[in-house]
């Protein structure tokens, strides 16, 4: 897709431009948004990069909410297209996103988050929208939700993220936090022909056999561009399997049944961990995205001093992986939880946990990154 | 009639189950009549366009017709459609709103694509009320309108719908009735074949939620009300100021022709692209 043909290269680079990377190696050339602090870069370089690709496209739109409209627009049309924003426009972008879920459309959507609520904290770190990333929009839905902590690992969950939007057809959110964004690291772009690149089902058969949304062992019903042929409809009212509005229990029940089955059933393949000497740990801290930094170096501190210490990194938030954290709270004495927020994640935590291991929380929403010695005392005490 | 038939056949879905949802007197089967009569009269096929709906009455004539259909959330209809534009500038794209949908929830987005010029035809169904939802006032329902939400007559202006468009860059911009259905099958099939941002806006009668509470005792008067109250433009024109009173102007209010953005940004990105300027800040 990239016109000029790049090899294995290093670059200094921001997380939000890391981001733009693994966009386009996955193959997105639609990019809507909303300049919003601190995801403002990753818009920024996608209207320099994205006019040299093969028929790429940036566009800002008037809100975020018309950006969601515009990159559900762009997918039906068979792009692969994103947005990115935070912390208000994230709330903005909640309603559109509940349409892409229940019609299911692909599509990423980068969250880079910020202190909330409200304007909050604009230029400052947060991680307080787990669980609306999980449950923003109205009615229930199934929708993947990923993370990185460093920049290396914002170009590559970008591409995951894409990956499994094409693959499952669904939204994917990718949640990273101001201090992940605005780091500046020697990262690897690698080449596009060492990426394993996923790109949507299209229907095999002839229009007129096309169910839009028909019931198959893979609960993935087929995607084709709008225009190819496929003449169908598509609708955010509850639909049948031919996509026409319905109110019949038995089609309603079976349409959002399947939505579900459709990731759970993938569970394992969307569960991304990185375990980090957790093989005879006692104490296993749990974190994401730039407080899985700050763990990494409290685990060895406490290691250095003879305790039995590991780090869960978890790359996936939700579904929330739950058989890795279950294995590791039948192993261990404590899970300790740090996170930039209330107790989001802690009450995913404990929830799995069901009284098998001490649950130690660590939480700070004053716009500053947890440190290491903060949850190194946090290990220590567990 | 036959030929009427014939339309019928070859573009409402044959798998879709009706009954219809609009009301007895109901315009917008009028209005999805002169599409079809529009879409038919030009030679588009049918692969090519995308019918891109909003939600209300309107929104659900993207259900029964056999064109690419995109019924989306409410208001934002028009963001869905400057996506599927810009992404594939070869599908002929129509917006089919209602007045709550295009002046209220979706006002902005509204005069954002018309002063970005994207190539789309819009429809906009003013029937001067919130119809599906069980008749409350409307940004476009006259003073005084008594309704479900205004039981002792609203107080705020009306939107003008065409001074709206016109004032935010659309390229072309008309007012038609279903009264007059031949002049809006003329209306429609200009909209489609000019470049940029298009829009017709549509007077369409709702008895069932606007009529019997306004004083229309049945659904003819409205439609004798369109007859007696609307005056076409260049007669409105030649009118003195006092004359005007009361009358709606009907007919092409601009017709400027201005490429759509999305072919000035196919434009830019093949000088780009031929320019080999492969420029960004992490290179």
């Amino acid at each position: 897709m990239v016109i000029k043909k790049r090899k294995k290269k290093e670059i200094f680079a921001l997380g939000n431009e890391a981001v733009v990377e693994g966009a386009l190696l996955a193959g997105c050339s639609f990019y809507a948004g909303y300049p919003i602090t601190p995801s403002t870069e990753i818009a920024e370089v996608m209207s320099a990069r994205l006019p040299m690709v093969q028929d790429g496209v940036f566009i800002q739109m008037e809100d975020e909410i018309a950006s969601m409209g515009a990159i559900i627009g762009a997918s039906l049309a068979g792009r692969k297209a994103m947005t990115a924003t935070s912390g208000p426009g994230f709330s903005l972008m909640q309603e559109n996103l509940g349409y892409a879920c229940m019609t299911e459309v692909p599509l990423v959507l980068v969250n880079v988050m910020r202190g909330g609520p409200s304007t909050g904290l604009p230029t400052s770190p947060a991680q307080g929208d787990m669980q609306q990333a999980r449950w923003g929009c109205h009615g229930d839905h199934p929708i993947i939700v990923l993370s990185a902590s460093d920049v290396q690992e914002c170009l590559e969950m970008t591409v995951v993220a894409f990956n499994f939007a094409e693959k499952y057809r669904t939204p994917v959110i990718l949640l990273l936090d101001e201090i992940t964004a605005h780091t500046r690291e020697k990262i690897v772009v690698p080449d596009p022909q060492d990426l394993e690149i996923l790109s949507r089902v299209t229907p095999a058969m002839p229009p007129e056999w096309y169910v839009s949304y028909e019931e198959t062992m893979r609960g993935v019903p087929p995607l084709p561009p709008l225009g190819s042929g496929y003449r169908f409809h598509v609708t955010g009212l509850t639909h049948d399997q031919n996509g026409f509005p319905t109110s019949r229990p038995d089609e309603v029940k079976s349409l959002i049944h399947r939505q579900f089955r459709k990731i759970d059933q993938f569970f394992y393949d969307i569960q991304l961990v990185e375990e980090l000497q957790c093989e005879d740990a006692e104490v296993v801290v749990i974190a994401y995205g730039c407080v899985a930094r700050s763990a990494e170096l409290a685990v060895h501190m406490a290691r250095e001093r003879g305790v039995k210490a590991g780090l869960l990194k978890l790359k996936t938030l939700f579904p929330f992986p739950k058989t890795v954290v279950q294995a590791l709270a039948r192993q261990c004495r404590a899970l300790v939880v740090p996170e930039m927020n209330m107790g989001q994640m802690s009450r995913e935590v404990k929830r799995v946990n069901n009284g098998l291991a001490h649950v130690v929380t660590n939480n700070r929403v004053d716009g500053q990154i947890i440190t290491p010695s903060e949850i190194f005392k946090n290990i220590m005490q567990a | 009639m036959a030929q009427v038939t014939q339309l019928i056949h070859d573009y409402l879905r044959h798998n879709k189950k009706f009954p219809h949802v609009y009301c007895a007197g109901c315009g917008h089967g009028i209005v999805l009549g002169s599409l079809i009569r529009s879409v038919h009269g030009l030679g588009y096929a049918k692969d090519d366009i995308v019918l891109v709906a909003g939600i209300g009455c309107s929104g659900r004539m993207a259900v029964y017709v056999d064109f690419n259909t995109v019924h989306t959330t409410h208001g934002r209809a028009l963001t869905f459609a400057t996506g599927i534009k810009m992404a594939n500038p070869a599908l002929k794209v129509i917006v089919v709103m209602g007045d709550g949908d295009a002046m209220s929830i979706g006002g902005n987005h509204l005069i954002h694509a018309a002063r970005r010029n994207i190539g789309l035809t819009v429809l906009v169904l003013n029937n001067n009320i919130y119809g599906m939802t069980g008749g409350q006032y409307s940004p476009t329902s006259p003073e005084g309108t008594v309704s479900a939400t205004s039981p002792f007559g609203q107080l705020e202006r009306a939107f003008d719908i065409v001074d709206m468009a016109v004032a935010s860059g659309a390229s072309y911009v008309a007012r038609g009735t279903v009264l007059h259905a031949t002049m809006l099958d003329g209306l429609i099939s200009a909209a489609l074949e000019k470049p940029g941002f298009n829009l017709v806006e549509i007077l369409t009668p709702c008895h069932t939620q606007y009529g019997r509470k306004n004083n229309f005792k049945t659904v003819v008067d409205m439609y004798q009300w369109y007859k007696k109250n609307t005056v076409k433009l260049e007669n409105y024109q030649k009118m003195a100021d006092v004359d005007r009173s009361g009358l709606t102007p009907i007919g092409v209010f601009r017709d400027e022709g201005r490429i759509g953005l999305e072919v000035r940004y196919a434009q830019l990105r093949n000088k780009l692209q031929e320019q080999g300027t492969c420029q960004s800040s992490t290179n």
